[in-house]
């Protein structure tokens, strides 16, 4: 009886420990992913990871620590996720949380992190309001952030038709705005370029006379910011319609199978988007080394992952950038050189990024990828061409 | 009496002994509470079916949300304001949505709760709604110097809160108002016969109803700090409905296990299996219809008479 209290005075007592001090034997990784409810389809991004932690332990850990890697479930519901941060942070005590998922999940989470000090690192969203390293020096996005990407489509545009008369359609909220600021930004005093900008609501059933409206206005350029199922109409309508403009597509709705094939792969053809990882499914990688890898682990690590499904080999590249991070704090694994590694990451190749793609980050810059390459549909597949754009 | 005692001196207890973490678990499993009082006074007590009960606990949300976030209003005024407002909605919504029987009521519910996200993104509201963005709030401290951290005192403030809606909805429940809605349900002709104004009681049940819910979104929107409406899908309306019934149709104990129920089993499924833990999550629920057809209350119930009925055999033997 005396040694069960002993026991718990023990466990007790380790609970209490500090974070840090818990953490110099594992390396303790938190994470939300939505692995029911209507962003599911993201859920396998959570499950790469996992696999790929399994396989660094396999290989004897970094710096000779296990990492452990403890996802929990949250819907894409904020609240959920706000407990679960909660759980993670306070009971969990996990060192950090890395690639917790969604806009608003994140929003949901974003002001505690800070007032904790967890780092939070490398969310899953490409609002470009997690780089700000003044007032939330704990919280770091990854992906080129919605502003960049309309930052290289304006660049694309002065150079190659500087007379261009530019339509836009974009979703009326903070994501479709924050595209279009970028966009704007990019264009700079030229912003007249823009003949029409229309919008619509996430809730209206189509974009038709949205579209009338931008064909009307005479534009010879469309800039498309819309999510897939408003993407698939508005590539429909544009060819239907005979308006036929040089097309550019934001990256959240370049997907051949779910935007692409729904519209019509042949009224899609020539459409202009971007790309920043290598597409396992493109057939100039079949000899890659690092496409190959990854096929191989994920054959050994997650076998019923989806070779196809491009979350996986997006959760296979942000996984070796957090890896790079915690090689690079060596013993030091306090929370507030976690974030000084993370705010250090120089020329830094994850061999899955397109060549040339390269993460930088410094104290100011909490942006860790901000250039792309421009891809165009053939009809078939998207063919990259021309030069990475950005910075 | 001694029972109920015995539980509130527990509930005082529990945020001393437990983290700070499980303290705000509770604290969300008493909102979740006073929302299924609410939700079992409309369907347990009076019979109707609501599927957009999601809807009322956004309005309580927001409510609390915009009058703290844009007017400087202290949280715990909010909580009045956001209870007369969803009374409003409630009783405006109920008078022409009770011409509807049974399963029509509940999908002229179910449209509200649908449509209701897609109204808070709606970009002439955002000035107030924050959009899809949402808006963030701050932790109330405690007052008066209190030695509790913001957790233990916000699980106390919803703690009194808790205790002061059950009483109303006991004494409710057991006067007149609580009769003429057990009558409806069972009996809405001879209810009527006896002279029950049926639309005016049902309307006016289903208001205090969204008034319950109302209180707790608002007391949700303070304990979580944020609010968006990605928060208050339709899966929020559909877990209060199984929530009442799990915990038990026309029980004010009910509420509190069925509140225990839809706050903790998610997340004992989730750690039973990544893969898929809706499915778990729907084999604990099939597992207590079955075992518990009345609910945990019903089955709590049976337990305590089957035991009162032994002793008392056991003292009439001799």
């Amino acid at each position: 009886m005396k040694m069960k209290y002993v026991s718990i005075a023990a466990l007790l007592a380790a609970a209490l420990a500090s974070p840090t001090a818990l953490a110099q034997k594992t390396i303790k990784i938190g994470n939300t992913n939505p692995y029911s409810g209507p962003a599911s389809a993201y859920g396998t991004i959570g499950k790469t990871i996992g696999a790929y932690w399994k396989m660094v332990n396999e290989k004897g850990g970094i710096n000779g620590r296990m990492v452990e890697w403890i996802s929990y479930d949250d819907g894409y519901s904020p609240p959920k996720t706000v407990e679960m941060a909660r759980r993670l942070v306070e009971q969990d005590q996990v060192l950090l949380i890395f690639q917790s998922l969604g806009t608003p999940p994140n929003s949901a989470i974003h002001k505690y992190m800070n007032a904790k000090k967890v780092p939070h690192l490398f969310v899953a969203t490409g609002a470009t309001k997690w780089n700000d390293p003044k007032s939330y020096p704990w919280t770091m996005g990854w992906q080129p952030n919605y502003q960049t990407e309309g930052r290289i489509y304006a660049e694309h545009i002065l150079k190659n038709n500087p007379k261009a008369k530019i339509g836009v359609l974009y979703q009326n909220d903070d994501y479709g705005k924050d595209y279009l600021k970028g966009f704007k930004d990019g264009l700079g005093d030229k912003v007249s370029m823009i003949v029409k900008e229309v919008s619509y609501e996430v809730a209206d059933p189509t974009v038709d006379s949205q579209m009338v409206q931008l064909q009307a206005s005479g534009a010879d350029t469309f800039f498309n910011i819309t999510t897939p199922k408003f993407a698939a109409q508005a590539i429909r309508k544009a060819y239907d319609s005979g308006w036929k403009p040089t097309h550019y597509l934001n990256n959240v709705s370049a997907s051949i199978g779910s935007v692409l094939k729904p519209a019509g792969l042949e009224k899609a053809v020539g459409l202009i988007s971007t790309q920043y990882i290598k597409d396992p499914l493109d057939e100039q990688w079949k000899n890659d080394a690092s496409v190959n890898e990854w096929k191989a682990f994920m054959g050994k690590y997650y076998p019923d992952g989806n070779l196809a499904d491009a979350s996986n080999i997006y959760g296979y590249t942000v996984a070796q950038t957090m890896h790079q991070v915690l090689k690079q704090a060596g013993n030091d694994l306090s929370r507030a050189n976690i974030m000084k590694q993370a705010a250090n990451l120089k020329n830094f190749r994850p061999e899955t990024l397109l060549p040339g793609i390269r993460i930088n980050t410094s104290a100011t810059d909490f942006a860790p990828i901000e250039s792309e390459q421009l891809i165009r549909f053939d009809g078939k597949e998207w063919k990259r061409f021309g030069a990475i754009l950005g910075k | 009496m001694i029972v109920v005692a015995l539980v509130l001196l527990a509930a005082c207890m529990l945020p001393f002994v437990v983290s700070n973490y499980r303290t705000f678990q509770f604290t969300l499993a008493l909102v979740y509470a006073i929302a299924l009082l609410g939700l079992n006074m409309l369907t347990g007590y009076n019979g109707q079916i609501s599927l957009g009960h999601g809807a009322f606990y956004a309005i309580g949300a927001y409510t609390a949300a915009i009058l703290m976030d844009q007017y400087g209003v202290p949280y715990w005024a909010t909580i009045p304001a956001a209870a007369v407002v969803c009374l409003i909605a409630g009783f405006l919504f109920g008078l022409p949505a009770l011409r509807l029987e049974g399963l029509y009521l509940a999908l002229a519910t179910f449209a509200l709760a649908v449509s209701l996200p897609a109204l808070l993104k709606y970009h002439h509201l955002e000035q107030w709604t924050g959009g899809v963005q949402g808006i963030v709030l701050l932790k109330p401290d405690a007052p008066f110097g209190l030695p509790l951290n913001p957790d233990q005192w916000l699980y106390f403030f919803t703690l009194a809160i808790t205790v002061l809606m059950f009483v109303l909805a006991w004494n409710i429940l057991r006067g007149r108002m609580g009769h003429a809605m057990v009558a409806i349900r069972d009996q809405h002709i001879a209810a009527e016969a006896m002279g029950i104004h049926t639309a005016m009681v049902k309307s006016m049940t289903f208001g205090i109803s969204a008034m319950y819910t109302g209180i707790a979104g608002a007391l949700g929107a303070i304990a979580i700090q944020f609010v968006a409406p990605d928060s208050f899908n339709i899966f929020v309306s559909i877990m209060l409905l199984v929530g009442v019934v799990i915990g038990g149709l026309a029980s004010i104990s009910g509420a509190i296990y069925g509140a225990l129920f839809i706050q903790f089993v998610p997340n004992i499924a989730d750690a039973i299996s990544k893969a898929a833990p809706w499915a778990i999550f729907g084999i604990f629920l099939l597992g207590f219809v079955y075992v518990m057809p009345m609910g945990i209350a019903g089955a709590v119930r049976m337990a305590v008479a089957r035991l009162t009925r032994k002793a008392q055999n056991q003292a009439a033997k001799p």
